[in-house]
């Protein structure tokens, strides 16, 4: 286990951030933090990365204490933060030579590794202009780039493609599975977003008001709701019947659309139709992460716009 | 991965990690022209229209007025380029290149040296701007006078780019500005003797005036420049290293506990 915490706790004067959470994470994988924004996956994050101390509970990184040692934590890590953080008066090559020298990356291998980033996120032309001139999109791909430098066992990305057009997101993606796969890098995200999440990680910790919910892989977690699911608009369903079939796992009405949990459609659809009712229309789906969620914790998770992101950069453009 | 051997309190990899901050900066303040040019016309107007106004009418100093605001003016370029930078740590702080220097293995101590290293190099470099533009107002240099000016400016650049760090690091927003401008830069600057004669005050000025550290260091270059001083060189050298010593260790402290 690369990352092992031990009932690790933030508490800010009126809330408790992240709540005694218990945690391993395997080498060499891809680890999603999946929940609604607020519900504590930062805080979490950047305990581990040792910006902020625990209130209460421990970890361990790379098997180095967080509290006792945060040098070799943070020289086993690297991490790419939620808000742009390269500097915007420099080029792109020059964030990364800074970021050689602040991580003690050998003289020698300085300019051959700033070389094989820079090619990894395909940014090696643009590397001479000045940050400022980037989109989003290069920029995230330059802090990617700035995370792998020092070759850390362990890569943090909170919210990668935050604020992201699809496009720019699918490509991120891209990168991050071929470092995963390419590096053997551990990788941790932050996202919520529950097809990044579907699309990218071996396992992922749903997380929600600082506690974890459900942990397992995608695949897995999705089974747990289900196989397939119907959702359908019916006027007055017969609700009762359905429910007695033998392969219904779930089925509820609200807002005159029932959603009906079953473990397997193709061959039962049929028969559903016929005794449900007067149905107006039909959606036959496998269920997502969504629906976890939603199963889990009773709600649909809250959509963020990228606002919040944007705002910061007209800030940064501010200055 | 390769961490180097010790050498003293710093490892190898603090030095490169004191040097890619400095770097930093450095590339930062000359890519910014505009802030060069307009931090260099502001003392050439001060010398210019107030030197030359004020100096029509009333005389002080053997040199003419223009020569003794000299090194009071030297101060006010220095005092300014390298206060402000230190605040625009309240800056790095939320956003940009500070936030990953802060999450990399480089001990605090490090961070708050290769920031301030950049700062004098600021205060250094615009201060060389203004110094070339001496024999305009009547100062001659010779290697000893210029030797000992660099090195108050030096002391200087560094003591108060340390006490910008610390406030800046306690600092959550922009909106002490002011306050710092109001109640540190110019009170410093007023009250050291830098456009007037110290030795005629009033009693209540004269002692807020000694115990400006500053005046210490107006004095030190006005002597090394004019050879008029109020006290011997070494002195004004004593105060200024003291200066400089306090405010690093006060500085150090304020980013050891900066969140």
């Amino acid at each position: 286990m690369i990352i092992q915490t031990f009932g690790i706790t933030k508490r800010y004067k009126n809330i408790t951030a992240v709540n005694h959470i218990d945690l391993s994470i395997e080498e060499g994988k891809i680890f999603g933090l999946l929940g609604p924004n607020g519900a504590g996956k930062t805080t979490l994050l950047s305990m581990l990365a040792t910006l902020i101390p625990p209130t209460e509970g421990t970890a361990k990184v790379n098997g180095y204490d967080i509290r006792k040692e945060p040098g070799k934590v943070r020289a086993s890590i690297g991490m790419v933060f939620q808000t742009p953080s390269s500097d915007e008066i420099l080029t792109g090559r020059e964030n990364l030579y800074l970021h050689a020298l602040l991580y003690g990356v050998p003289k020698e291998e300085r300019e051959k590794r700033i070389e094989d980033v820079l090619e990894l996120v395909d940014l090696a032309d643009r590397a001479n202009d000045l940050v400022k001139t980037y989109s989003g999109g290069m920029r995230r791909r330059l802090e990617l780039a700035r995370g792998l430098l020092h070759r850390p066992k362990i890569l943090f990305l909170d919210e990668p493609t935050l604020g992201l057009d699809p496009q720019t997101r699918q490509h991120i993606w891209d990168y991050i599975k071929r470092l995963s796969k390419e590096q053997g890098v551990t990788i941790i995200i932050t996202t919520h977003y529950m097809e990044e999440a579907d699309s990218l990680c071996d396992r992922v910790a749903i997380i929600d008001y600082g506690e974890i919910k459900a942990l397992d892989s995608p695949s897995m977690l999705k089974m747990k709701v289900g196989k397939s699911m119907i959702k359908a608009r019916v006027e007055s369903p017969n609700l009762d019947y359905i429910r007695g079939l033998p392969y219904v796992i779930k089925a509820e009405a609200k807002d005159g659309t029932v959603t009906i949990i079953l473990s397997e459609a193709g061959a039962h659809i049929q028969e559903i139709l016929c005794n449900l009712g007067n149905v107006s229309f039909v959606e036959l789906r496998e269920p997502t992460l969504n629906d976890v969620f939603l199963q889990i914790t009773g709600k649909e998770m809250r959509v963020e716009s990228a606002e919040g992101w944007a705002e910061v950069y007209a800030r940064a453009g501010s200055r | 991965m390769g961490r180097g051997v010790c050498e003293g309190w710093f490892k190898m990899s603090d030095l490169w990690g004191i040097y890619a901050l400095w770097y930093r900066e450095a590339k930062v303040f000359l890519r910014e022209k505009s802030r060069l040019v307009s931090s260099t016309v502001n003392p050439l107007i001060w010398l210019v229209a107030f030197g030359g106004g004020l100096g029509a009418s009333i005389s002080i100093g053997g040199a003419g007025y223009q020569a003794f605001i000299f090194p009071g003016v030297l101060m006010l370029v220095v005092l300014f380029t390298t206060i402000f930078f230190g605040l625009y740590v309240v800056w790095d702080k939320k956003i940009d290149f500070f936030k990953e220097v802060l999450v990399s293995p480089l001990k605090r101590t490090s961070i708050f040296v290769g920031k301030m290293l950049g700062g004098c190099t600021d205060g250094l470099i615009q201060s060389g701007i203004i110094i070339l533009f001496g024999p305009l107002f009547g100062i001659n240099y010779t290697a000893y006078s210029l030797g000992l000016v660099i090195l108050f400016v030096l002391l200087l650049a560094m003591g108060t780019t340390s006490l910008g760090l610390a406030i800046g690091s306690q600092m959550t927003s922009f909106e002490g500005f002011g306050l710092v401008q109001s109640f540190v830069i110019l009170p410093l600057f007023f009250l050291s003797g830098a456009l007037y004669p110290i030795d005629n005050l009033p009693a209540w000025l004269s002692w807020i005036t000694y115990a400006n550290p500053l005046t210490y260091i107006v004095d030190g270059m006005r002597g090394a420049l004019l050879g008029e001083s109020s006290f011997p060189i070494v002195l004004d050298l004593g105060v200024a290293a003291a200066y400089v010593a306090v405010l690093v260790a006060i500085g150090t402290f304020a980013f050891k506990k900066m969140t």
